[in-house]
């Protein structure tokens, strides 16, 4: 379609031969990106001169938190185990329930279409709606508190390990699932003795790589109430009391950072 | 004895290992298993949920339908140019930080530091940002779209350093043997190594920063966040529902776009 409205540039060889050279779409998708900025800033009503005239508020704002309050810590420390907690519990139902949704939406193991179909549209619909949006949904199901906050970060884990868990499926060798059948092993023994060795390692990472980013959601559910730390963050925020939201910001970036290195350690032992 | 079980027989034995592993891991349950209190849970839970599938099951057509400032199709359009703009600014300043970080660019301190300050960056959730910058420049698109950028700017730079980290030094070490100066280095040597990379990255980051705009509404940041927490306060569930299937079908069509793209991409 390119190609027919901008002719290839025609390039004559020194021995008379004529060869063809595509023109570069380059200039094509620039110009559309630039029009889709031009566009975006007429919608979002993007205004450097505002920036220009205000962006030291924000880092006045940075001013205020440090030093952070450090006496705000006794109140802190409770709600921000609750968001472990919520991201632990929450993360291990979530791989746990994961693996039988994953090998029910993989189609090199169960062989009707239907079911396949299935589970995987129900693990898309469900890893497309935001964390945040399902843990307003549970509080109007569970009640405000740590619940619905648990149920909003099991959801996510279910759509994001049983998504990774069911592409690595389709993905193992068959050969030897195939032999274990054919010698009169259930689907199910099959399955654990042939596939499940294949997939333990990738499985058991990508669960610890998701309740990593997990302790980073479960933060702002508070902000909806479903519990945690984001309740009081939302406080201060509210308030401008910005030095005790400095103290939790500081807490939560010392947490997320020693989860994380041991998450990688084990992951880096799992490869 | 066989063969079969004579080898059987060296398999390396880790049983301890793995009861400790899941003597840990039980006790961790335990231990969460106390966030969680029931007693709490609301009686018209259940009623609740009924609701919420009916009203998702029959949307409210005529908002999903309709093109007007309040209709679904306008707010996605205005999610969809928050998320675009916040990413292209970021990822445009995110370059400097990478490079910054990059511990084969600069020396290690400096690397060091960097790479605190980005984890301080990455760590704060948008919402932080999004209440913060509505102070800078009040409530609404703008607000979205700078907490976008900085945002963006975390996590790309931590993505780009990896594919800094991985640049071919061969080929800039080879064309200091023939005489290139710094510019024809950086021009020729290092950005086809690193465009089309970095490319995947950004589209990838769209696609998550689209997730991210769609929830800075609840803090009055613009985008689909706001009219859908105000939905669900007011217990209008169609509305609710002709909002999140839009939601749906938008972040579907943007990941499908976005894996082809990328795909493209990595097959040049």
């Amino acid at each position: 379609m390119y190609d027919r409205i901008f002719l290839p540039k025609k390039i004559t060889l020194e021995n008379g031969k004529t060869v063809y050279e595509k023109r570069s779409r380059l200039p094509f998708i620039v110009a559309l990106l630039l029009l889709a900025v031009i566009i975006s800033i007429r919608i979002t009503g993007f205004e450097l001169e505002l920036l220009l005239e205000r962006w030291m508020q924000f880092f006045v704002i940075i001013g205020q938190m440090i030093p952070p309050n450090w006496e705000h810590f006794s109140n802190i420390w409770v709600p921000l185990l609750d968001t472990i907690k919520m991201s632990l519990l929450g993360s291990l139902l979530g791989a746990l329930v994961a693996l039988p949704i994953a090998v029910l939406a993989s189609s090199n193991i169960v062989k009707s279409k239907v079911v396949v179909a299935l589970f995987t549209f129900f693990l898309s619909i469900l890893r497309t709606l935001p964390t945040l949006i399902s843990a307003l949904i549970a509080t109007f199901v569970f009640g405000l508190g740590t619940v619905a906050g648990t149920v909003a970060i099991f959801l996510f884990t279910l759509a994001y390990v049983g998504k990774l868990l069911y592409e690595q499926i389709e993905n193992v060798d068959m050969g030897a699932f195939e032999a274990m059948e054919s010698i009169g092993l259930t689907k199910v023994q099959a399955f654990r003795y042939a596939v499940f060795p294949q997939i333990l390692p990738n499985y058991l990472s990508t669960s610890l790589f998701c309740f990593e980013g997990n302790v980073r959601y479960a933060a702002i559910l508070g902000y909806v109430g479903a519990g945690g730390i984001g309740l009081l963050l939302n406080e201060g925020l509210g308030w401008r009391n910005y030095a005790n939201v400095g103290i939790i910001l500081l807490l939560l970036v010392i947490t997320v950072f020693i989860i994380e290195n041991a998450s990688e350690y084990f992951r880096k032992k799992l490869m | 004895m066989n063969t079969i079980e004579n080898q059987l027989k060296w398999e390396p034995k880790n049983k301890t290992y793995m009861i400790t592993v899941s003597l840990i891991l039980l006790l961790l349950f335990g231990w969460s298993l106390s966030a969680i209190d029931l007693s709490e849970m609301e009686t018209q839970g259940f009623q609740v949920a009924i609701n919420i599938i009916t009203g998702i099951l029959q949307p409210d057509l005529e908002l999903l339908l309709t093109f007007n400032q309040q209709g679904v199709l306008y707010l996605l359009i205005e999610t969809v140019a928050i998320a675009f703009l916040g990413t292209i600014i970021g990822a445009i300043l995110a370059i400097p930080f990478a490079f910054l970080s990059a511990s084969n660019v600069v020396p290690a301190p400096v690397a060091y530091v960097t790479r605190i300050v980005l984890i301080f960056v990455r760590t704060v959730p948008a919402i932080v940002y999004g209440l913060m910058f509505i102070r800078v420049t009040g409530p609404g698109a703008f607000a979205g779209v700078l907490t976008m950028s900085l945002t963006s700017i975390g996590m790309l730079s931590k993505l780009y350093v990896d594919a800094i980290e991985d640049l071919d030094t061969k080929v800039l070490e080879s064309m200091t043997s023939i005489g290139c100066n710094i510019f024809e280095k950086i021009r020729f040597g290092i950005i086809p190594q690193l465009f089309a990379m970095f490319l995947s990255i950004v589209i990838y980051r769209f696609d998550m920063n689209l997730r991210d705009a769609a929830v800075l509404g609840l803090v009055g940041a613009g985008g689909i966040g706001a009219p859908l927490i105000f939905a669900m306060n007011a217990y209008r569930w169609n509305e609710v529902g002709s909002l999140l299937i839009g939601l749906v079908i938008l972040i579907l069509l943007v990941e499908w776009l976005s894996n082809r793209l990328r795909a493209k991409l990595v097959r040049g």
